[in-house]
């Protein structure tokens, strides 16, 4: 798939900053992409106007999400179908984002900038503006695959649940 | 090869001899905490169960605790319908560790959960709140996930996909300087170690200038190993050799601090890493002080500030909030007058909780406001506006601070 590059963040984005804690006792899936980086106002207008199309790519450096536990911060993404391209992620939030089926990509050497198209393949991430620039794509761990191509933490518990309750009778 | 602390709790609560960093285990929860999330994981623990045909169950209520402290009390009908639901939800499932809003067993989460003696020494404790490194303090692995992770253990009774973090060993060595304490000494880590530094990893506190520190100080650190990006802090429990690492250990990194030299630490804006020594702030007028939190809303920390601010007076145009970790620090610190010195003082004594910290209620910074804090987060907008600025600080620099107007360092002698 290609796509297009919405926006551009440095290094240790927080939670903070993508889900204000103002904003959590709203917390349903359902509901929270209305507040997503609700402190950054033309932002998130142009995100709940439908300005930003689904699919978009968010490109940021090391440490993304770093910060509180709150889920939010991956669901409000998950929300408006976005990818994200990091450098890494703060732990709770990579969980979060696996648990939820938000796509996180992580590619240690990413360099885009804004409105720039990357095509994401299963290894690499070709940014097609720069004529074809290449970045390797760290992969998930099998385990975090699994929960993903399971449909999310939800499905893959309940599968657990239920097969060790047949086991137990 | 030996083990490290918290690759000896994982493996005893996965049923393993071994584990080594990078294994992925499930290991058994011994604890489960949640505060107002509660809601959000009840909604993902109904959708568990959809299509089984069964009742929605925790696997065992006496390892659940629920604490209200985000937003106390509710600071909207949102809020307020959330806490009713989780209210229902407790009393539907028979969770007896549950502590409302109330002035006898209320309190922040990471307060409670040490004081009420739910914590014990090699536990694995799971909470959704990324402040649940706290509890590492006492010799248990403690770490923060969210909310579908949440409701995966309450299902289970395990926390799934698990990696055996490396482990960073912090030798602490040397006696502080006067008022220079805990707070401090782990802001001056996450410097050394920046916001990721111990991203995915935990940090094993040692040394002599760790034995010799008092609970609270040694809660304020775990507390705050996660700033440094840290999946727990932990400090094996005194006395007890069952819980401390093996001699031959393997750590991916050891730190070591001599702490006699160390100044006031002050974390500047916007990121916990951007800490500086008190002399290069010095100065920097301030608009809010906060003193309280999970990191630093202790009986100490108040008794420190009430020393400080015995006598004088907050500055004008200055205002002090202070928010105490629980209500049995509130009350012990109200029985021996210190809420009376901190009033006299000026100071607003708040209910225990969160308050201000995560920007919800209860102090929000005007348009290019500075607040200098002793709680344990400065990112832009996390006190409700971003255009204001939070300084973050010890108690005792919080109430030096708080008579002038300007961050100022501690005088003279602690009594």
């Amino acid at each position: 798939m290609s796509a297009i590059v919405v926006l551009l963040l440095g290094d240790d984005i927080s939670t903070d900053t993508i889900y204000p804690g103002r904003f959590m006792a709203t917390g349903l899936p359902s509901e929270t992409p209305k507040y997503a980086f609700a402190d950054d106002v033309a932002l998130n207008k142009r995100l709940v106007d439908g300005e930003i199309p689904k699919g978009s790519i968010i490109v940021a450096g090391k440490n993304f999400g770093c910060g509180s536990s709150r889920e939010q911060a991956a669901s409000t993404l998950k929300g408006y179908e976005l990818t994200i391209v990091a450098k890494a992620y703060a732990r709770i939030f990579r969980r979060n984002a696996v648990n939820v089926g938000l796509n996180i990509i992580i590619c240690p050497e990413i360099e885009a900038e804004d409105s720039d198209e990357l095509m994401i393949q299963k290894d690499k991430v070709i940014n097609i503006t720069t004529r074809g620039l290449e970045f390797d794509i760290m992969p998930l761990s099998e385990i975090e695959q699994a929960i993903i191509d399971a449909g999310g933490l939800i499905p893959y518990t309940k599968k657990l649940f239920l097969e060790s309750r047949g086991k137990q009778k | 090869m030996g083990m490290t602390l918290v690759e000896k709790i994982l493996a005893r609560a996965s049923g393993k001899t071994v584990v080594k960093p990078g294994d992925v285990v499930n290991p058994e929860v011994d604890l489960a905490m949640s505060h107002e999330n509660a809601f959000l994981i009840k909604h993902h623990f109904g959708e568990l169960f959809e299509g089984t045909g069964l009742e929605p169950k925790v696997w065992d209520p006496s390892k659940i605790v629920i604490i209200f402290d985000h937003r106390i009390p509710a600071e909207s009908a949102k809020t307020a319908t959330n806490q009713k639901l989780i209210r229902e939800f407790v009393t539907a499932q028979g969770i007896e560790k549950f502590h409302d809003i109330r002035g006898d067993i209320g309190g922040i989460c990471h307060q409670i959960l040490p004081e009420y003696g739910y914590i014990r020494p090699g536990m694995v404790v799971v909470g959704t709140d990324s402040h649940t490194t706290t509890h590492g303090a006492l010799g248990a692995f403690a770490f923060g996930i969210g909310a579908t992770d949440t409701a995966s253990v309450w299902m289970l009774g395990k926390a799934l996909n698990i990696e055996v973090p490396e482990t960073i060993k912090v030798v602490v060595t040397g006696k502080f300087k006067d008022y220079v304490g805990a707070k401090d000494l782990i802001l001056y880590i996450i410097k050394l170690l920046t916001v990721e530094g111990a991203n995915f990893k935990v940090l094993e506190f040692h040394g002599p200038a760790i034995q010799e520190m008092s609970m609270s100080g040694r809660l304020t650190i775990c507390n705050m190993s996660v700033e440094a990006g840290a999946t727990s802090g932990i400090i094996p429990a005194d006395n007890e050799t069952s819980h401390w690492p093996d001699e031959d250990a393997e750590y991916c990194q050891t730190i070591e601090i001599d702490v006699s030299d160390l100044d006031f630490q002050i974390a500047c804006p916007h990121k916990v890493d951007n800490v500086k020594s008190i002399s290069e702030v010095e100065g920097t007028k301030v608009h809010q002080i906060v003193l309280g939190s999970c990191t630093n809303g202790r009986y100490e920390d108040i008794r420190i500030a009430a020393e400080i601010l015995r006598g004088q007076k907050v500055a004008s145009n200055v205002r002090m909030l202070v928010f105490p970790a629980s209500w049995k620090i509130y009350r012990e610190a109200m029985g021996v007058g210190h809420f009376m010195t901190l009033a006299h003082a000026g100071a607003v004594i708040m209910n225990p909780g969160c308050g201000c910290c995560l920007g919800v209620h209860q102090g929000a910074l005007g348009d290019g406001e500075v607040a200098l804090s002793t709680t344990n987060r400065n990112f832009k907008g996390r006190m409700g506006n971003p255009n204001s600025e939070v300084y973050l600080c010890s108690p005792a620099v919080a109430a030096a601070s708080a008579i002038t107007g300007y961050v100022t360092r501690p005088e003279g002698e602690p009594r």
